[in-house]
């Protein structure tokens, strides 16, 4: 660590030699402190590397990499990239690899796979393996119409389309899926028809509904966090209690919460009848309007903090000099008072955007099928479906989404710091 | 003009903000207020009026093993990923506030991530790479997923409260000859311990609240008080959740107190 080792070699002159080894230990204990805050870093960085960034690199590669059919069809695959075409050789060699992908147990994943593509190959998968199996060796030279009399698919140009789209370890398709997009059998690029569209819809509303909730969160933050501003110290506590036990309060608790208050049977029901505003029960739960009360209640402290921050911030004498200028009130305030309270607002705003966007367990558990938002869908593809291309593919356009946000946030901000107020 | 004394529409526009405000504030905790005398109830309906008052849920909840064996998965989980950000957290906090730290924008930026990226993404992501390490179903994979997701508010509290530190006294501790670490030890940590905590705190909360990543990487062994929830909620709707709700409300007012008791403590350090 010591820097005393002068280089007495050096014959240029005293004051020469004294700035050139003062230089050289101040660059070396710059050094030396750089590496100290790399090393404290370190390891927090290397963990989220390693346990946070490599596991989405590997599900977005997801979006794009398919190499199910390579890996369980290896020579029938290598046939269709060589000639591209489906002739004896093919099915040929596809006769060979349905034997070894049965030794391996591995027919199940490509059967998937190419199932995602066309439906009905699972079965012709299964059903041309038991026959091979068993031993019904084709007869000499007629592989082709062995998996006719199996299956007359087999040989369909339909069906042929779908596996020279699978081979191929690298595709579109799921991201064009995930867009509600198709290649035709041109190779040209087209919406799919109306009725299998689905994707451009649940963007629509997962933006939709976020936009909606940011909204309300926006209308109903702004006037709690001026009267946060003006209230006594004493009543200001009081509020401010009020707006973080929600924000403490388990995300599941609140959910769970409005639940029960939005069921049929539930409190603001009861009391609605009782009442006599309303005859009969109001369905509030399961819809878009139970969704999108309970995202509001559960992201409207992440705006009336950081807006309370901001609008904390700002001298009264603004507002009164603008006042003694002759501005009339609402002047004033729209003019004066509101502008300087527009970073606080946006910040708050594009954080409860970006959190909505990406919501998950409300919605689930709240809303209706009509009210489920891309996040659903990803955990849909995982789960029920096990379409693996397609969940990471929406969930690429998810993270894209989110990216450009976080951007617009840190551009807002200024900073990286988000306010928890807490 | 001198004194700027309100016009009455001026003051008629702040008595309605304030009555604006209020209702905000109710519509902000009166759901949770709500659901609580619920789970006094003897009946099995979720619903007002309440005829029938008895503990008779609370008993079941007592009564029903899984229950409280999901809390100790919960705590064990959320001990033990809040214990392991707040040191990697508080390190990187440190390193990213020092005058010379390297591309200190980009990386704060990085180290961020995990909490601005949807959880759905960080689960199925988590599921997949999990899985190839044998670490789904267990205890190892659930802990280090919760630590990754909680790190980003310990590296955000502590640095805001590094920012307020005045380095003076550190370098001051160097030049009466104070090692590093005996400087930090000393000098450095005690006036930043209420971040430390308060940072360690969220991690807790996050971790304790988590479900997401529980719903894709938790085996029925490790089942944790959310996840145990987010099933009773979608199955079967009655007082025990009622009941375990209310449980969890007074144990979040309770971090809340704390965390309000800390806040306070640091605010008035730095304004000493």
């Amino acid at each position: 660590m010591s820097a005393t080792t002068v280089d007495q070699t050096d014959d240029q002159g005293g004051k020469t030699q004294a700035s050139k080894t003062m230089r050289g230990q101040l660059r070396r204990a710059n050094r030396a402190r750089r590496l100290w805050a790399a090393a404290l870093v370190a390891p927090l960085f290397l963990m989220v590397v390693v346990f946070f960034a490599l596991p989405i690199l590997g599900l977005l590669t997801g979006a794009v990499h398919s190499p199910e059919y390579v890996q369980t069809f290896p020579r029938s695959a290598e046939v269709v990239s060589q000639t591209d075409s489906f002739d004896e050789p093919f099915y040929e060699a596809l006769y060979q690899d349905l034997l070894s992908a049965y030794e391996t147990r591995s027919t199940g994943v490509a059967g998937r796979r190419l199932n995602q593509d066309l439906s009905g190959f699972s079965s012709m998968l299964r059903s041309a393996t038991r026959a091979a199996v068993r031993g019904e060796a084709p007869p000499e030279g007629g592989y082709r119409d062995w998996f006719a009399t199996q299956d007359p698919n087999w040989i369909a140009a339909e069906y042929q389309d779908a596996i020279r789209r699978t081979v191929p370890i690298y595709t579109d398709i799921f991201l064009l899926k995930a867009m509600d997009l198709e290649r035709g059998p041109d190779g040209g690029i087209s919406f799919v028809p109306e009725g299998r569209d689905l994707f451009i819809d649940v963007f629509i509303r997962t933006i939709w509904i976020s936009f909606q909730v940011t909204l309300i969160c926006a209308v109903l933050g702004y006037p709690l966090a001026w009267a946060l501003t003006r209230a006594s110290t004493f009543w200001r506590g009081i509020m401010l209690l009020g707006v973080l036990f929600p924000f403490w309060t388990s995300l599941l608790v609140r959910t769970a919460a409005w639940m029960i208050l939005l069921q049929r049977e539930g409190p603001l029901n009861t009391m609605l009848l009782g009442s006599g505003i309303i005859d009969s029960p109001l369905t509030m739960v399961f819809n878009r309007f139970g969704t999108i009360v309970a995202l509001t209640h559960i992201l409207l402290p992440f705006l009336v903090l950081p807006l309370y921050s901001v609008m904390r911030s700002i001298p009264n004498d603004y507002m009164r000099a603008a006042k003694g200028l002759g501005a009339r009130p609402v002047r004033a305030f729209l003019g004066v008072f509101v502008p300087q309270t527009m970073p606080g607002l946006s910040a708050g705003a594009v954080l409860v955007f970006i959190m909505s966007v990406g919501y998950y367990i409300t919605p689930a558990l709240l809303g209706g099928p009509n009210d489920q938002m891309i996040s659903y869908f990803i955990a849909f593809y995982v789960n029920d479906t096990i379409n693996w291309g397609l969940a990471a593919a929406l969930a690429l356009d998810l993270i894209v989404i989110t990216m450009i946000l976080y951007f617009i946030y840190q551009k807002v901000t200024g900073t990286t710091r988000i306010g928890l107020g807490a | 003009m001198s004194d700027p004394s309100l016009t009455r529409f001026e003051r008629n526009s702040v008595r309605l903000t304030f009555a604006a405000a209020w209702l905000v504030i109710l519509f902000l905790v009166l759901p949770i207020i709500v659901i609580m005398p619920l789970s006094f109830t003897g009946d099995t309906l979720l619903s007002y009026p309440i005829n029938d008052w008895s503990l008779r849920w609370y008993r079941v909840l007592l009564e029903q093993p899984i229950w409280g064996h999901v809390l100790k998965n919960s705590l064990i989980i959320a001990l033990a990923s809040s214990a392991l950000a707040t040191v990697l957290g508080t390190l990187a906090a440190v390193g990213l506030t020092r005058p010379m730290c390297p591309a200190r924008g980009t990386l704060t930026a990085f180290l961020l991530l995990p909490m601005i990226v949807p959880i759905i993404i960080t689960g199925v992501a988590s599921y997949f790479f999990y899985t190839k390490l044998g670490l789904t179903n267990s205890f190892a994979g659930m802990i280090l997923a919760h630590t990754i997701l909680s790190t980003p508010f310990v590296v955000i509290t502590v640095s805001a409260t590094l920012q307020g530190f005045d380095g003076n006294q550190r370098r001051a501790a160097y030049i009466l000859g104070a090692r590093p670490l005996y400087a930090f030890r000393t000098v450095v940590m005690p006036q930043i311990l209420p971040g430390i905590v308060s940072g360690a705190l969220f991690a807790f909360v996050i971790s304790f609240d988590e479900v997401i990543v529980a719903l894709f990487i938790a085996g029925g062994d490790q089942y944790t008080l959310p996840r145990q929830m987010f099933s009773g909620i979608r199955e079967n709707l009655d007082p025990t959740i009622a009941a375990v709700a209310t449980v969890m409300i007074v144990a979040s007012l309770i971090i809340l107190a704390l965390a309000q008791y800390l806040a306070s403590r640091t605010k008035r350090r730095f304004t000493r």
